[in-house]
């Protein structure tokens, strides 16, 4: 049938599954909301661009679906490219939409116009500019495929305004995915080989295991290697927390994983990378100790640290290969030593563990950037992947609010945003999103007053300067009620599991502004 | 330090707008250097190729491979170790020189298989074609002329034998399509 370029658009969206998608208006984009309101598919308004990527990352991350936002030219798709980095750092599957100005004044540094395309060309898997409206659907179905196959990552579209109200021939299709990768059966029996060999082997899970959806085949080869397991931010409930073989999040606070580094006699990571952030990487190089890669994507094989052996190919693929070839290791066969608990206890991370105790398993837990990030890592008994959502790999301050939102709009989940200050300050618009669509949301702020990372950083740093002052004293309850929300404060002596009980019993979305002393964690 | 190389990459890309943008901005941003670059037409109107010549470390040149085969344009990345490759780079330049002088350069484009193909009162213009080395040489022989522009490309390379980049990626497409049905 004959429609206009907004209308395949939004057909398009529809045949691909999509359900909810965030954005904000502007001209160059305003014919797809004209479309949008004859649709199945319903549109979320943010107060903000950034906070809409960052929604359409949480129902892509929550999901595994390809999340979708709407922005128009310039400024609108300039706001998204914080967003895009993000999903493209963490591979979160994105469809990053855009109006640009009409063809005919593409170019010409028209009002509102940015090269959105190459803008974004460092931070995405891929981008497209569509210059006919008979190129739309074809470049829609493509920017989904992409997404969410082989490594996920975001992906432009960028659309010229008249191109929207141009009329082409639409026929609705299935929606096509390329299969996943298949590991080679050499490289399986060769890392097969290794394990067997290996007495004391330590698991190290990334997100490229839970894109896969290979929780339950990590918790199978764990069982037969009887090994520790630790988890990057991105692989975060693919692997029991109750267990006595869970490692937790390698991170700063937490020194579990970095010791069993240093003990193991073959390090074996699964869709993790090898981040930049943690030094203990350096023990593999420094007491030789060789690395099985197992990663969908040959690229990050010896990027950062050379491989004994690699697998290329789905983490579920690749596992459900392996295993039959693995031995069953006894429990003498173990040399592990003990290693102590080493997670660091204070005012946050208590106030955390008694979120996540109360607030259950069925609450999707979000996290900003900064200190509160680590501790709810570490705090956090997360049980199944998809619900443990943190900007990894940019660690974007700002994340939390949004990607909440979209968690609830993709899983119908509650949501628990544990969030600091400084990180609540840059987005707390959003707060309205919430409000107006009665998000079961609880915001956590950990509000020391002051930037608590960037102090840790300050006091660790030569200079010893301190360029953080600290804030205004922001009464972020004071705040939450003038957006419509409902808020409470917990001062820094108040018993805290009462507190929380107490501040739980009501409507929501609900702010809790918890004063914790300025050096907490420092 | 690893001992580096130069290795010539022959890139089969998807002739489109923004792929050269994309190839050479993921060298930038990952800190690879270009030694030399040339895009052209192949013959085949769906492709383009890229050929592109780095000095790097085996391990680094392993990764840059490993980056330019997973871009969505890339159709197809070849690394050519130099001995089963033809190369040729052309050079164009421009020398002042008249009467007297002019018998020396045509002695020394005779050794180099260089032609003359602009003259001049007081200048002329030479066209050489060959590897990175023998262009290399010809400036340092003639630059004890003055030498007042040149132009020189990048290389142009192609695996010697009876190969097609072109048709092996589209034979490895066909293959996958059909393993997929099945």
């Amino acid at each position: 049938m004959l429609l206009s370029g907004a209308q395949i658009l939004v057909n398009c969206l529809a045949e691909q599954g999509v359900f909810n998608i965030f954005g904000y208006p502007g001209a160059s984009i305003l014919s797809v909301y004209d479309a949008l309101t004859a649709s199945s598919v319903k549109h979320v308004l943010a107060a903000h661009e950034q906070g809409a990527c960052f929604a359409a990352e949480g129902y892509a991350r929550r999901s595994g679906k390809a999340g979708v936002v709407l922005a128009t030219s310039g400024p609108g798709a300039t706001n998204l490219v914080t967003g895009i980095a993000d999903a493209y750092m963490d591979s979160v599957p994105l469809v990053a939409i855009t109006g640009n100005v009409s063809l005919d004044k593409l170019g010409h540094d028209s009002f509102q116009e940015v090269d959105i395309f190459d803008v974004t060309m460092p931070v995405s898997k891929y981008g497209m500019i569509v210059k006919r409206a008979g190129e739309i659907a074809p470049a829609v179905r493509r920017a989904f495929a992409l997404a969410e196959s082989g490594r996920r990552g975001p992906v432009l579209v960028d659309i010229p305004s008249n191109v929207f109200d141009e009329y082409a021939e639409y026929t609705r299709e299935t929606p096509v995915r390329p299969s996943p990768r298949s590991p080679l059966d050499d490289e399986i029996a060769r890392a097969a080989e290794m394990l067997n060999a290996a007495k004391k082997p330590v698991l190290y899970i990334g997100g490229g295991a839970r894109a896969a959806g290979a929780a339950d085949k990590v918790a199978e080869l764990a069982a037969r290697l009887r090994c520790p397991v630790a988890v990057t931010y991105m692989g975060l409930g693919c692997f029991d927390p109750d267990s006595d073989k869970f490692l937790g999040v390698l991170s700063a606070v937490n020194g579990l994983p970095a010791a069993a580094i240093r003990e193991c006699d073959l390090f074996v990571t699964v869709g993790a990378r090898f981040n930049s952030r943690y030094g203990a990487f350096g023990a593999l190089k420094k007491r030789r100790i060789p690395v099985l890669q197992f990663d969908s994507d040959r690229a990050e094989i010896d990027k950062n640290v050379l491989a004994a052996h690699a697998v290329v190919g789905d983490a579920a693929l690749s596992l459900a290969k392996l295993l039959p070839l693995v031995d069953e290791k006894e429990e003498a066969d173990w040399e592990y030593p003990a290693l102590p608990d080493m997670r660091e206890v204070n005012r946050g991370t208590e106030i955390i563990s008694a979120l996540s105790r109360k607030t259950g398993r069925r609450t999707t837990v979000v996290t900003d950037v900064g200190l509160h990030q680590e501790w709810a890592a570490h705090n956090c008994k997360i049980y199944t992947p998809e619900r443990f959502l943190t900007s990894g790999g940019l660690g974007a301050m700002g994340f939390g609010l949004g990607a909440a939102i979209g968690a609830h709009f993709a899983s119908g989940d509650p949501c628990l945003l544990i969030t600091g200050d400084g990180s609540f300050n840059m987005n707390f618009n959003e707060l309205t999103t919430a409000v107006k669509h009665h998000i079961p949301l609880v915001v956590a702020v950990l509000n020391n007053n002051s930037l608590g990372m960037i102090r840790k950083l300050q006091a660790a740093s030569r200079s010893k300067s301190n360029v953080n002052a600290p804030y205004l004293n922001v009464d972020y309850a004071a705040l939450a009620r003038s957006l419509g929300a409902r808020g409470v404060t917990v001062s820094e002596t108040d018993d805290i599991e009462s507190a929380i009980d107490d501040a739980l019993d009501g409507p929501l979305p609900v702010v809790i502004d918890f004063r914790i002393p300025i050096n907490t964690g420092i | 330090m690893e001992n580096v190389k130069r290795q010539i990459i022959s890139i089969l890309v998807n002739n489109q707008p923004g792929v050269l943008s994309r190839i050479a901005g993921l060298f930038s941003r990952r800190g690879y250097n270009i030694d030399a670059l040339t895009v052209c037409a192949t013959e085949d109107d769906r492709y383009s190729r890229m050929t592109i010549t780095v000095t790097a470390s085996p391990a680094t040149i392993k990764q840059i491979v490993a980056q330019l085969e997973k871009q969505e344009d890339v159709v197809k990345v070849v690394g050519f170790d130099g001995k089963e490759v033809a190369f040729r780079e052309l050079l164009l330049i421009k020398i002042a020189v008249g009467g007297a002088e002019r018998s020396q350069i045509v002695d020394l484009c005779a050794l180099f298989k260089a032609k003359a193909i602009d003259i001049n009162a007081d200048s002329i213009m030479l066209e050489l074609t060959g590897s990175t080395d023998k262009v290399d040489n010809f400036i340092k022989n003639l630059s004890v002329y003055p030498i007042l522009e040149m132009a020189r490309t990048g290389g142009a390379a192609l695996e010697r034998g009876g190969g097609s980049m072109a048709r092996e990626a589209d034979a490895a497409d066909e293959a996958a399509d059909t393993t997929e049905k099945k």
